[in-house]
């Protein structure tokens, strides 16, 4: 049952201490407190200054080239036979995706605190490349943490940072994947705390990390539902966006979340299947846990250790997720669902081949669920699909899943 | 008085510091642990903290983290181990028992079953590594109703606000992380340790153990000359980790290691 939720009620989340209703917190080694309160205290002071807003705005204009368009996909559209589906184009970013949002804010935030060393996690290498761009920019060292498994999975992404200037670190520990690179990069963290800036790729980990990529994110919804008003002369009917930590989906949900007429439809790597164990859906199939600094919905055993998590899509393979996620999604006003890898890698055929739009593969799992979605929905109906990155990275995995070498 | 308490005014009184070693339970095999326990004992042990293996011990470094999957590899869960400590206690009545680990799989067992059990098998003392007092609400009461001193970390990062606020959430002692780091990585500098500790007893009156760094009889008689404890984990796991396919060797040299601390502690002039 949804809740009515006002602009009031959101301005207060999180509240003081990084909660989000049962979710969120700061779960950490008390090493890191200080520094995470300093982060806290610094960001608040500078979220409402002018100059630093004036900058961030200049970047995102200049640099990444936002506003991002909203397109109206008309072929999309007929294929499906229902709700019209439009994308919302963040793939056109600098660099790719939506994750560069955030890694400008943060490298904003990190001059100004005075930090020359950055360092990042990265599953499907979006952020890594993000991060490691922007620290090209601004004349930053750059660390980026990946685990073995992705290195391997998405190599040219490894290069591409390399090519920027980062030094690329390949994490062996646990199950190779993103999860064990934030475990690294915050040990990394805890070593250099004084001269290193550690810029989270997600919505997840200790408050105010939430919060400030969330804010940094929101620029996607608030774009959105200006270009609603003006292109289609209202708002939308529904926003599907992909969840693997959540931050593209957060990004597009915030802005709307007092609209109670838009839909909220967050989509979870289904893997081989939710029946089979093998996916990464924490919000469709795990519990409330505490993992990497909040408390959220994670996928974990019995006895409280963290599951392996499969998903084809790198950048999904995560089993956490951001905890406004978690409290959107026990008071009902976001619903959570998720599709397997090979409805996914027919959302990326489809929209490759019918509008030339060749989306990631975490996106591909947002366009898969909105096709099956806009058929169950009238033709005024409109839903927005967050096109969160391109899918250039992905094409080995594509081509190496249709038995080609290249 | 707690156990723990009991100890560190027995030591207080002998003009003697505790000797605090840590090892990951489960690790190398679960059927080992009560015995290792033992063996740390007899080696010179004050108390022990036994590890709550997590698949992602992010405030550990490598050495723990492996020491972690070899106990996971053979299924080792938290109730395990609070079994461990029961048997152990049918023969040592007298040494406090810490159990140090992550919030998760606490939180997975549900803290009052959690409480109850630790409580019931003779545990003294829970240390969570990634639960701060301000998210202890829910916890604090429960181990307070069972005497459970609650060990909260100090780092030399923490301000002296902090440091007050922690002790008056904090039992038993408190640990001090003597570097910023994860455990098993930089080298101790004893001065800073010595400064930092006389400034944390300036605020607060719990006994400090300082953990982190020490590999050496030099070292753990350098800092107990600073602090109220020594605690020694990663050199230990270390250990263990190099000699896992021999239960015997084990032993003997976790009890080489071990010893020679406890006596360049207890012996001011060596």
């Amino acid at each position: 049952m949804s809740v009515k939720l006002t602009e009031e009620m959101l301005k207060a989340l999180p509240d003081a201490r990084g909660h989000f209703g049962a979710f969120g917190g700061r779960f950490v080694s008390e090493t890191l407190i200080d520094s995470l309160m300093t982060l806290e205290r610094e960001y608040l002071r500078l979220k409402d200054d002018a100059e630093f807003q004036a900058t961030f705005d200049k970047d995102l204009a200049d640099y990444v080239g936002r506003p991002s368009p909203l397109y109206f996909a008309e072929r999309l559209t007929k294929k499906a036979g229902g709700a019209q589906i439009w994308l919302k184009r963040e793939d056109l970013n600098h660099t790719g995706a939506h994750k560069v949002n955030n890694t400008i804010g943060q490298a904003l935030l990190a001059s100004f605190l005075g930090k020359k060393r950055i360092i990042a996690e990265t599953g499907a290498g979006q952020h890594g490349v993000a991060t490691a761009t922007v620290c090209a920019r601004l004349g930053l060292e750059c660390h980026v943490f990946m685990g073995a498994e992705d290195v391997k999975r998405q190599s040219l992404n490894v290069y591409r940072m390399k090519l920027l200037g980062a030094t690329v670190h390949a994490v062996q520990s646990g199950t190779k994947t993103l999860k064990d690179a934030m475990n690294d990069a915050m040990r990394d963290w805890v070593a250099n705390v004084d001269d290193t800036f550690y810029i989270i790729g997600t919505v997840a980990g200790p408050h105010p990390y939430p919060l400030l990529v969330r804010d940094f994110q929101s620029v996607i919804g608030r774009e959105t539902r200006r270009q609603s008003l003006v292109q289609a002369g209202k708002l939308p009917d529904a926003l599907v966006a992909c969840v693997g930590g959540g931050s593209n989906a957060i990004g597009m949900f915030h802005p709307f979340l007092a609209d109670e007429t838009v839909e909220l439809y967050g989509v979870e790597a289904g893997g081989l299947g939710i029946e089979t164990g093998q996916h990464a859906a924490p919000l469709c199939a795990g519990r409330p846990g505490v993992l990497h600094g909040n408390r959220t919905y994670l996928m974990e055993d019995e006895n409280g250790q963290i599951a392996a998590t499969h998903s084809v899509s790198a950048g999904l393979d995560y089993p956490g997720v951001g905890p406004e996620h978690s409290w959107l999604k026990d008071i009902g006003r976001a619903h959570y669902v998720s599709v397997t890898d090979d409805e996914a890698l027919d959302g990326f055929r489809m929209l490759t081949q019918i509008e030339g739009i060749m989306p990631a593969l975490e996106t591909a799992h947002a366009v898969a669920y909105a096709v099956k979605l806009a058929a169950t929905m009238d033709k005024d109906k409109m839903i927005v699909i967050n096109i969160s990155g391109r899918g250039d990275k992905d094409i080995h995995t594509i081509a190496q899943l249709d038995g080609i070498e290249i | 008085m707690s156990r723990i308490e009991g100890v560190m005014k027995a030591l207080k009184d002998q003009g003697r510091k505790a000797l605090i070693p840590y090892i990951t339970a489960g690790d190398p095999h679960p059927d080992q642990s009560v015995g290792l326990m033992h063996t740390l004992v007899k080696a010179g042990a004050d108390i022990i903290e036994l590890g709550v293996p997590f698949s992602d011990p992010m405030a550990d470094g490598p050495v723990i983290q492996l020491a972690c999957e070899r106990a996971l590899v053979h299924g080792t869960t938290l109730r395990q181990v609070i079994a461990m400590v029961k048997e152990f206690r049918k023969t040592d009545d007298s040494t406090p028992i810490v159990l140090m680990g992550y919030l998760n799989p606490m939180e997975a067992m549900g803290y009052e079953a959690f409480a109850d059990a630790a409580a019931d098998a003779g545990v003294d003392g829970i240390l969570t590594v990634d639960l701060p007092h301000e998210e202890a609400d829910e916890v604090a009461p429960l181990f307070a109703a069972r005497n459970l001193d609650p060990i909260f970390l100090m780092a030399p990062t923490t301000t002296d606000e902090r440091i007050k606020a922690i002790s008056e959430h904090s039992s038993g002692y408190v640990y001090y992380v003597s570097i910023k780091g994860v455990t098993g990585s930089a080298t101790i500098n004893v001065d800073e340790v010595a400064e930092k500790v006389a400034h944390i007893h300036n605020i607060m009156a719990l006994p400090v153990g300082v953990g982190f760094g020490i590999r050496d009889a030099d070292t753990a008689a350098a800092i107990s000359r600073v602090s109220d404890g020594v605690i020694v984990g990663s050199v230990l796991v270390d250990t263990i980790a190099r000699h896992q396919a021999d239960p015997d060797a084990l032993k003997k040299a976790l009890t080489d290691l071990l010893h020679p601390m406890r006596v360049a502690m207890d012996n001011p002039a060596s």
